[in-house]
């Protein structure tokens, strides 16, 4: 029964998303034909070795081991204020790479991408401090982002109660490099999402959370979209997708496959078809 | 499923934009392009907004620095002590025939100013590159980085000042007016360092081959700006133009500053005669012209290039 509810409520959400599409939004993230090349050294064997460096220098010729990836070509698309927007695509298909490119961390090699605000990358290897607590890390994280001292002393106990670290002990007293990767990805999760952002980029991070946090997190997801900002969500669970997104993009090969309803383009996708 | 024969695009703009390109609807609400970099201006205020971030951020470093030392934080005395003991057996006892009176305190002075220089230089080229991980996670002005760690070798050396009172002391040497001096010429070297440390910080974002050479052309500068030998002794041997770099090298200039604010006595005629070193004119000119050059061009440097760090 409650398996039908919810889908009931997602069709609803959906057919919202489509009656909205034809009023007028507020773009907060506009991706205009981007390509993204990357150019990564030291693919080809040999340089490691001295001898091969000193026969690179001798004969002056360039360092032969850069390699081109085109990652992302000619992606568009343009997400509003409230949205909740999910990527799905196979390993390599360019969702990370597309969401550095709108956090401004990798340069486009053609088109535009034009963000409302600094938006924000919560990936899943973004390491805050590993040698020193996480009672620091959450200080530290906080004023970076631009909060006073006030602020940060105001919302540390809620940090911290919102990720849940404490539960099994006093680990916020521990060095960060002693968590289990799931504890350090829900510490980050919780500082990041201590500040309001207009545009909040999740790039995997909540996958190593267990069952509890992934739904306070989702909850968390839903106030900042309340709070007018937009979330982009990379995730190969697709009921995480189904459950927080309205509106999914497809991405295979760097190539934009289908942008759409996350019923209906999440549904082609498992089913293996293309539009 | 009723929404698959009519195809919506949820991608394309609604109501009144109905029909603008992704460009020109970028440019009616006012978004910018993702990562750039702002007006120098504009980032000053955003650094200024961070200033908790960076105290706290170089606290926490310095403390952390030890933890896996079983001494702990008692090597922030230890090691500039240990530094001057080598120092002083090499050139004052092996290689000894220095004109220079009270030769402990002087050499000291020396080996702190410059290690602080060192040190803000070395922290500064890995400032970046060490600490992508909170750089890609987090949004902050990059300049953060290589001034906090400006910040840390500023704490070490505020231990290392409080190691040579004691040394100036116990070589029978009284405090005087002299040592408030110690204040402005601090912040002069730390101005001149935090502008090093952001020069180092873009070059070493990019080349990391640089941290491999540093360690050469920080010795060079090292023996060549009279930290263990006095350059006043031997400059009228040399050539002209070499005497005019020699005063002016800004390594020479600061300890010059630290050594005549310390250690006023052996700059005095009344006590050493002829063997007295003058405090060379222009001397707190120099200081100044160097950290306000130091500063603003690395400060210009390291900003030009903001939008880049974390990168790839």
């Amino acid at each position: 029964m409650a398996e039908t509810t919810m889908i009931t409520d997602r069709e609803e959400r959906d057919a919202r998303a489509i009656s909205a599409a034809k009023e007028t939004r507020t773009p907060t993230v506009v991706v205009d034909d981007v390509h993204i090349v990357y150019k990564v050294h030291g693919a080809s064997a040999g340089k490691g070795s001295a001898t091969s460096a000193l026969s690179r220098l001798i004969s002056r010729k360039r360092s032969p081991a850069i390699t081109e990836v085109h990652a992302v070509r000619g992606v568009s698309f343009t997400a509003y204020k409230g949205e909740a927007v999910g990527l799905i695509g196979s390993n390599g298909s360019g969702k990370s790479t597309l969401l550095s490119a709108i956090a401004g961390l990798l340069p486009t090699e053609k088109g535009g991408i034009y963000t409302n605000g600094q938006p924000s990358l919560l990936g899943v290897n973004a390491a805050l401090m590993d040698d020193l607590t996480g009672e620091r890390n959450v200080v530290l994280g906080c004023l970076a982002m631009g909060m006073s001292p006030a602020q940060v002393k105001e919302r540390y106990q809620n940090i911290v109660d919102f990720s849940g670290i404490n539960e099994k002990g006093e680990f916020i007293n521990l060095p960060m490099r002693t968590y289990s990767s799931g504890m350090a990805a829900r510490l980050r999760f919780s500082i990041a999402a201590a500040k309001t952002h207009d545009v909040l980029l999740i790039d995997e991070a909540l996958s190593t959370g267990d069952q509890a946090f992934q739904r306070r997190s989702e909850a968390r997801i839903r106030e900042l979209r309340k709070e007018a900002g937009t979330v982009f969500l990379v995730s190969h669970n697709n009921n995480a997708i189904r459950d927080t997104c309205e509106r999914t993009i497809w991405i295979e090969t760097g190539e934009l496959i289908m942008d759409g309803p996350t019923d209906e383009v999440v549904g082609m996708y498992e089913r293996g078809e293309r539009p | 499923m009723s929404t698959v024969s009519e195809p919506i695009n949820l991608s394309l703009p609604g109501g009144v934009d109905t029909g603008l390109t992704p460009k020109q609807l970028a440019d009616k609400y006012g978004l910018t392009v993702s990562g750039r970099r702002p007006g120098l201006l504009a980032y000053t205020k955003q650094l200024w907004g961070r200033r908790h971030f960076i105290v706290a951020f170089a606290t926490a470093r310095l403390v952390a620095q030890y933890t896996t030392a079983k001494m702990g934080q008692v090597w922030q005395v230890v090691t500039p002590l240990l530094n001057c003991a080598v120092f002083y057996l090499v050139f004052g006892l092996i290689l000894s025939g220095n004109s220079v009176p009270k030769y402990i305190p002087w050499l000291c002075v020396g080996v702190f100013i410059f290690q602080f220089i060192q040190s803000a230089i070395q922290s500064g080229t890995g400032a970046i590159s060490y600490n992508l991980g909170l750089i890609r996670a987090l949004h902050f002005p990059r300049a953060c980085m290589p001034i906090a760690f400006t910040v840390i070798q500023l704490q070490q050396l505020l231990i290392s000042m409080v190691v040579l009172v004691v040394i100036v002391l116990s070589n029978g040497l009284m405090p005087g007016l002299t040592w408030f001096q110690v204040i402005p010429a601090m912040f002069l070297l730390s101005l001149f360092n935090t502008g090093l440390a952001l020069m180092m910080a873009r070059i070493g974002a990019k080349t990391s081959d640089i941290s491999q050479l540093m360690p050469f052309v920080l010795r060079t500068w090292m023996y060549l700006s009279g930290v263990m030998y006095s350059i006043a002794d031997r400059v009228h041997k040399w050539p002209h133009w070499v005497q005019q770099v020699a005063t002016a090298n800004p390594a020479s200039v600061y300890m010059e500053l630290f050594r005549h604010a310390m250690i006023p006595s052996i700059y005095s005629k009344k006590h050493y005669g002829s063997s007295a070193e003058k405090l060379p004119p222009h001397v707190w000119e120099m200081a100044l012209g160097w950290a306000l050059v130091a500063f603003v061009i690395g400060y210009v440097f390291f900003w030009k290039a903001e939008e880049e760090y974390g990168r790839g």
